[in-house]
């Protein structure tokens, strides 16, 4: 059986390319809470991998590369977002234009377009086999809510219905560096990442930094309570793929559980 | 345990209505609803799954048949929760009675048929306060399933519970699913003290029963649409 490769991630990487391929070991899977129904656990041979942080804390761009590591190494690989299902993702686009939606509608909104893809797309992947890398998972969405006040006790059973992950990363950068961030993108920041519904600034640029150090507290409730790997997302974008893969090489090569 | 519009210092009152399709619950909230409004009281009504903007995304998932157990029990959430939050909870503070062709039992009873936890379900709705007043129309089953497959022949593949793979005869699959609602139904009926009615009488007797308790329960003169009232009031 493989063990988890003792070389540095980059040269383990080059290996794997020129020797043989991982192949992951079975996890004792479950759901954090009533989970969804008919699904067999024992069936989810795959990999659920998450990448958590704000825009302009990298995480497209690593995403990117470890899609190409993986799929070099072997690894059938599909990749998740928020907002993306088939079912909601327009209604969601529209609503969100013209900001038109109670508080618990926002939720409940995201709630199924997570529960969309969740059951049309990650647990058939995982049942596949895939390795899949969930671009957010239920965090973000929890701390986007628990910042605008929803009940945590509510948050939790909703997401109840939601896969533990094999691993979370979550990119830790600070308000600061990511406003620097977001401008040299675009120029601009967005509404919605900058909080402007909370009315916590009419300044863009103020709000932007509370509502991000607003998130950044709550993510750092959440993983006291669902234990993540916290990744220093101020380091250049090499040195935190590097830690990314040794992250994901170590989950490829244990068996948990 | 939650309260109803009443316990929480509402100055309106919800009523609601439950049953299986084909029950007449529509037809005697409708009828409720004239008689109301002929009073010259605040009346609003609100049909579930009925949002504007759910709407499309409900009808898109239905016509392709991708929703699954728990996509379908959110989406119905998501309207309930739009509607609840933009319109019920402001005219039910500004005094309305608010009727509702069914409610949060819906979706406890046909959510927890379709697999779903009944406790997620729960969960997931306790932002919504009790009904003031529901009625429970409750039909024999035959009488009910009569109704609906005398007036629209063509069985819907969610109406039906195509989805729960009960049989892949429509008709057959209708029934199964419809008796199975009917025990959610009957399960929850004391704990949410639902006022049975026994739908297998003719509409105008279920009238009368449901325009008597109605008044006996609620003060309707309360509700009345008096222009006067939304003026300040003199000193006397």
């Amino acid at each position: 059986m493989q063990k988890p490769a003792k070389t540095s991630p980059r040269k383990a990487a080059g290996k794997s390319l020129r020797n043989r391929i991982v192949v992951p070991l079975r996890t004792a899977r479950s759901f954090f809470g009533h989970g969804v129904p008919n699904v067999d656990l024992d069936k989810l041979a795959g990999r659920l991998i998450v990448v958590e942080g704000a825009d302009g804390s990298g995480r497209s761009t690593q995403i990117s590369r470890l899609v190409s590591w993986l799929e070099t190494s072997g690894h059938a690989t599909v990749q998740v977002g928020l907002k993306r299902s088939s079912l909601v993702s327009e209604e969601l686009d529209q609503a969100k234009r013209g900001n038109i939606l109670s508080r618990s509608t926002w939720s409940l909104f995201y709630a199924t377009d997570f529960a969309d893809q969740l059951e049309n797309s990650i647990l058939p992947s995982l049942r596949a086999g895939f390795i899949v890398l969930a671009d957010r998972y239920i965090y973000t969405l929890m701390a986007r809510d628990l910042v605008r006040g929803t009940d945590m006790g509510w948050l939790k059973n909703l997401y109840g219905m939601a896969l533990v992950p094999d691993a979370v990363f979550y990119l830790s950068v600070s308000p600061e560096t990511l406003v620097q961030r977001n401008f040299a993108k675009d120029f601009a920041l967005d509404y919605w990442e900058s909080g402007m519904d909370l009315g916590l600034s009419r300044d863009m640029f103020d709000s932007f930094l509370k509502y991000q150090a607003l998130m950044a507290k709550q993510f750092q409730k959440l993983q006291s309570t669902y234990g993540f790997n916290i990744i220093d997302g101020e380091r250049s974008s090499d040195e935190i793929y590097a830690e990314l893969q040794q992250g994901i090489e170590t989950v490829l090569a244990t068996k948990a559980g | 345990m939650t309260k109803t519009f009443a316990e929480s210092g509402f100055s309106g009152r919800l009523i609601a209505v439950e049953g299986l399709d084909g029950s007449g619950k529509s037809t005697q909230i409708y009828l409720l609803k004239r008689w109301l409004e002929t009073q010259g009281l605040k009346v609003f009504f609100s049909e579930w799954n009925s949002s504007e903007l759910v709407k499309s995304a409900t009808s898109k998932g239905k016509k392709r048949e991708l929703l699954t157990p728990s996509t379908f029990s959110l989406i119905h959430a998501t309207d309930f929760a739009d509607r609840y939050e933009r319109q019920l909870v402001p005219l039910l503070r500004a005094g309305y009675l608010v009727l509702c062709d069914r409610y949060i039992f819906t979706a406890f009873g046909r959510d927890v048929v379709r697999g779903c936890a009944p406790e997620w379900v729960r969960g997931i709705y306790n932002f919504a306060l009790l009904p003031d007043l529901t009625f429970f129309f409750k039909a024999d089953l035959a009488v009910s399933l009569q109704r609906i497959l005398d007036g629209r022949p063509q069985l819907k593949y969610f109406e039906a519970g195509m989805d729960l793979h009960l049989s892949t005869d429509p008709y057959e699959s209708f029934r199964i699913f419809q008796g199975r609602i009917l025990e959610q139904y009957l399960s929850m009926s004391t704990e949410f003290n639902f006022h049975i009615m026994d739908a297998n009488q003719p509409i105008e007797a279920q009238q009368s029963v449901v325009r008597e308790l109605v008044s006996s329960k609620l003060q309707l003169s309360h509700f009345a649409a008096d222009v006067t009232h939304a003026r300040p009031m003199l000193a006397p």
